[in-house]
């Protein structure tokens, strides 16, 4: 009687997942855009301080790294609690850095070795004496360009 | 006759593509870091042997910071708070009421900070950091007053200018050694 009759056999239509794949290649880009690749497996623990007066690091190819902090809980048997240095993926000591300056020096051109800053990235416990050495020995270099590691602080003191 | 057979496109089976893409999306997450790459640039004073000469300095020009162990403040002999760090220095460079125990101009005012080997990095960061926002806020007023513009428009000449006016010079001393003695 009915010229509306239910199509016989029809089941839910399957749900499209042809789009899938782009959201997953969006959440990639995002990703390849907004982070950097790691250049070394930390092995000391760093959570940087809070700052206000923050500048970016320009020209990442002239940017070396020391991290300073304590050593990760796989290594804390080996090298104890205390903070210590990082330099590339070894642990080292203050007698090192000159050798390591060095070495960044040889990998950029003649001209831009007056450009070469180093990146301190100092965990927020770790105390000023272990700092002030690594400073000094930079100033014995006569490494000068020094950004230390900071994240952006929200609200005031 | 045969029948033709039906013209039918094979489409390609694009279910694995979401598997790929999972893969990669795994590899960047594990081998990236979102880095901080955001810090305070710092021009560190050439290292020299001689020891400099305090004498030559009138103490109304230096604004000493100290920080102890216990990552309290003590500056010219009082003790502060954190907060009170940017405002209490950027008085003393300006000095607008021209006091006697203030800096005789801003040309001649020099920050020295001195820690101890116990302090914390923190609390020397935040320290640093208040000091330097002190002179960026000044610059600022300065590139107010003169250009109309803030110090972060002006052109390099001009920011040249501003900074031989009110030079951001501070001295850090070899850090004390008392939590151990």
């Amino acid at each position: 009687m009915s010229k509306f009759s239910k199509k016989r056999g029809a089941s839910t239509p399957e749900i499209s997942t042809a789009s899938l794949p782009d959201i997953i290649f969006m959440l990639l880009f995002f990703f390849m855009v907004v982070t950097v690749m790691k250049e070394s497996t930390l092995k000391v623990q760093v959570s940087v301080p809070n700052a206000t007066e923050l500048e970016k690091l320009e020209r990442k190819s002239l940017v070396h790294h020391i991290y300073i902090g304590k050593p990760t809980a796989q290594y804390q048997a080996q090298y104890g609690t205390a903070p210590r240095m990082q330099l590339n993926d070894q642990f080292a000591i203050i007698e090192d850095i000159p050798l390591f300056l060095e070495q960044e020096k040889l990998k950029v051109r003649e001209e831009e070795r007056d450009f070469l800053t180093t990146s301190l990235r100092v965990d927020r416990e770790a105390t000023m004496g272990i700092v002030s050495d690594v400073k000094t020995k930079l100033r014995k270099s006569n490494q000068l360009k020094i950004n230390y590691s900071a994240r952006l602080r929200q609200g005031d003191l | 006759m045969a029948k033709k057979p039906r013209r039918e496109s094979p489409t390609v089976n694009a279910s694995s593509m979401a598997d790929i893409a999972f893969l990669l999306l795994i590899f960047f997450l594990v081998t990236t870091t979102i880095d901080t790459d955001k810090g305070i640039q710092v021009k560190l004073p050439p290292w020299s042997d001689e020891k400099p000469d305090p004498l030559k300095l009138k103490t109304r020009n230096v604004f000493s910071v100290l920080v102890n162990f216990n990552n309290e403040l003590l500056v010219r002999g009082e003790p502060m708070e954190k907060a009170d760090l940017r405002d209490k220095t950027k008085e003393f460079i300006m000095n607008p009421q021209g006091l006697e125990d203030l800096s005789e101009s801003p040309q001649n005012a020099i920050i020295s900070l001195k820690n101890d080997r116990g302090t914390e990095y923190e609390t020397y960061l935040t320290v640093y950091n208040e000091l330097k926002a002190a002179y960026n806020e000044i610059w600022d007023e300065e590139a107010q007053k003169q250009y109309g513009k803030s110090y972060s428009d002006l052109d390099f000449e001009a920011k040249k200018a501003i900074r031989a006016d009110i030079p951001f010079v501070i001295s850090e001393a070899e850090p004390t050694d008392n939590e151990n003695k």
